[in-house]
């Protein structure tokens, strides 16, 4: 049976990562959000068969790892679990697209391969960026962010107290899932018949302790909306970041520079 | 299942954004003005809830594999459906930034997808009619049941449009339906059988949980006549605002983004490939190389002509327009099938 623990765990490790401290670290959240947006248009802009000029854009989460101190393998292998679906439905263009595009002398390189691969890689680089962002970021701040540009309080309260109570009611799923599988003798899962008693009883118990936590609240003087404290404002610097790549990532959509990089090191002369 | 990034296009992305943010706000709308504020930290519980229940393994009967809960549904059953889409929102976005499930740009999608189908259509259409007259344990699983089902369907069906419409896959329409619509029948089974247990089971222990539910929402054809007026307003202007882009430049995100920073250090190709042109004799590494004559005009051709951008994609710019499209007939489905439900209904009672 799958350990409910590992979510809380999986959330630990990016607020962990999240609160180290680096130049990435201090931007603005509301520059790094819009960067990482300006990054995942330009990514998914990029037409199908254009891979080369596409893999320069490996520099950004590669640069903002290195500078946010962020390891590389742990973020990889939360990346993995969300390739199969990409993958999944990428496959199928080498099956569908046969057409020779580059012909080396040793193998013929169909359309359908190269858009696969394009497919992929996309995926790799959108889902990076969007946990690097966490990573570096924090979901606290995000939600500040998303306060500067007008979410309602409603839905941002409502967002934060989902996020702080996953690792309370993922705790509580872990204890009674232990105690099921321990009194079930070798059961792998929980029995249909069982389903409804135990997920009800979570859910029960999760609806009271929704009563005692707004009661808590109101005690501390909740008014409708939770307060985050003060963020910081944007400095020239910040903006200076959001310019900076956004104007990168437009001249790597713009020019091939992979193939620049080529043309300059064979020394061939247009 | 949840649509990634790299199956988008940016015209299919933001169109979904903005179609997701129109239903939003319009729900925000109704919590704010119609309901205690009680239910604000009930909604944020409940979200987390469905991460924790999402961990449980449920052994599915008659075969070896094992499902779990989805959630959209029961968060309808137990919030109305419009607390529930914006919990169901909040589940996808935190699984969007922490678990990488589904990516920032196509979460408007997957709200759209998971949250807006079993809120707003299966929910209100299926589960609460089937249950009007009391609940029953038959009720119950039947409604339920019908309504996951439903609610999966159509919101599979919407991951085939989305991916085909941004032009990613070169799978054929009925192909690519044929994959999903099968698989998504079995984990809609899965979640009806979920969601009706836990129904079940609150109704035997707790039923004040569920009439409160039931009543604390206001749910007429009224109102979901908004929800849709919503929809589809916002499809047209962001269509119309993406296709636009999209028809008169090569690309509309490009040909902006341009604009909106050093267009014309970004325009001079000639000065560029002078500087380029130095350069490369400063760093050639292998000046005399066999391939330089093809190579060179490979590369001269990419970035002398203007034709020769890096992507310029029909499929990019048709999309913005289908993608506009699609939306509104989905929405005029939609009021096709309420209008069909309605009329039902008041032939029943009549």
């Amino acid at each position: 049976m799958a350990d409910p623990v590992p979510a809380f765990y999986n959330i630990r490790f990016l607020d962990e990562l999240a609160a180290k401290k680096s130049i990435i670290h201090n931007v603005h959240p509301l520059m790094k959000l819009l960067t990482t947006g300006v990054y995942l248009l330009v990514t998914v802009s990029f037409n199908n068969y254009d891979l080369s000029s596409m893999l320069p854009l490996i520099f950004y989460p590669v640069i903002i790892m290195a500078l946010a101190d962020i390891p590389a393998v742990p973020i990889f292998k939360r990346v993995i679990p969300a390739l199969p679906f990409i993958i999944g439905i990428g496959i199928f263009n080498p099956i569908y697209d046969k057409t020779p595009v580059l012909v080396l002398p040793w193998i013929v390189v169909s359309g359908g391969w190269i858009s696969f691969f394009s497919i992929l890689l996309k995926g790799i680089l959108t889902i990076t960026a969007a946990l690097i962002l966490v990573a570096t970021t924090g979901m606290p701040k995000i939600t500040s962010a998303l306060g500067i540009i007008r979410i309602p309080g409603v839905f941002i309260t409502q967002l934060l107290l989902t996020y702080r109570y996953i690792a309370v009611l993922d705790e509580e799923a872990g204890r009674m899932v232990r105690a099921y599988s321990l009194r079930s003798a070798g059961e792998k899962g929980i029995k249909f018949r069982d389903w409804g008693p135990l997920t009800g009883h979570l859910l029960i118990k999760s609806m009271e302790r929704a009563q005692r936590v707004y009661r808590s609240m109101c005690c501390r003087g909740f008014a409708g909306e939770y307060h985050t404290g003060r963020e910081k404002g944007i400095s020239a610097g910040d903006l200076l970041y959001l310019a900076g790549w956004s104007l990168a990532f437009i001249l790597i959509r713009r020019y091939n520079i992979s193939e620049i990089l080529g043309w300059l090191m064979m020394g061939a002369k247009k | 299942m949840h649509m990634a990034d790299a199956l988008l296009s940016p015209a299919v992305g933001g169109t979904m954004w903005a179609v997701t943010a129109g239903v939003a706000a319009y729900s925000i709308k109704k919590v704010q003005g119609e309901l205690d504020e009680q239910k604000v930290p009930l909604m944020g519980v409940l979200g987390a809830f469905v991460f924790a229940a999402q961990m449980i393994n449920f052994t599915i009967p008659g075969t070896g594999s094992s499902g779990h809960l989805g959630g959209g549904l029961l968060l309808a059953i137990l919030l109305g459906p419009y607390a529930g889409f914006l919990t169901m929102a909040s589940v996808l976005i935190i699984q969007g930034l922490f678990f990488a499930d589904g990516g920032l740009l196509a979460m408007g999608c997957n709200i759209f997808n998971l949250g807006f189908y079993t809120c707003f259509i299966a929910y209100p259409l299926i589960y609460k009619t089937m249950v009007r007259r009391g609940y029953t344990t038959r009720r119950i699983f039947a409604g339920s049941l019908l309504a996951a089902i439903v609610g999966l369907q159509l919101g599979s069906f919407s991951v085939v449009l989305e991916t085909l419409l941004s032009g990613i896959t070169n799978l054929p329409f009925g192909t690519f339906v044929m994959l999903m619509q099968p698989i998504h029948l079995a984990i809609g089974v899965v979640e009806g059988l979920i969601t009706a247990a836990v129904v079940t089971y609150i109704w035997k222990t707790r039923p004040e949980i569920l009439e409160k539910a039931a009543t604390g929402e206001l749910l007429g054809g009224i109102t979901i006549k908004k929800v849709l007026t919503v929809l589809a307003v916002a499809a047209v202007i962001t269509g119309g605002v993406f296709s636009w882009f999209a028809s008169t430049y090569p690309d509309g995100l490009e040909w902006s983004l341009l604009n909106a920073t050093g267009k014309e250090e970004l325009e001079a190709p000639d000065g560029v490939h002078q500087a380029l042109a130095y350069l490369q004799e400063k760093i050639a590494f292998f000046p005399d190389y066999g391939f330089k004559n093809n190579a060179g005009e490979a590369a001269g051709g990419a970035l002398g002509d203007e034709g020769m951008w890096p992507a310029v994609d029909a499929g990019t710019s048709v999309s913005g327009l289908v993608g506009g499209a699609m939306t509104l007939i989905l929405a005029a489905a939609t009021g096709l099938i309420i209008r069909t439900v309605k009329r039902g209904k008041g032939q029943r009672f009549v």
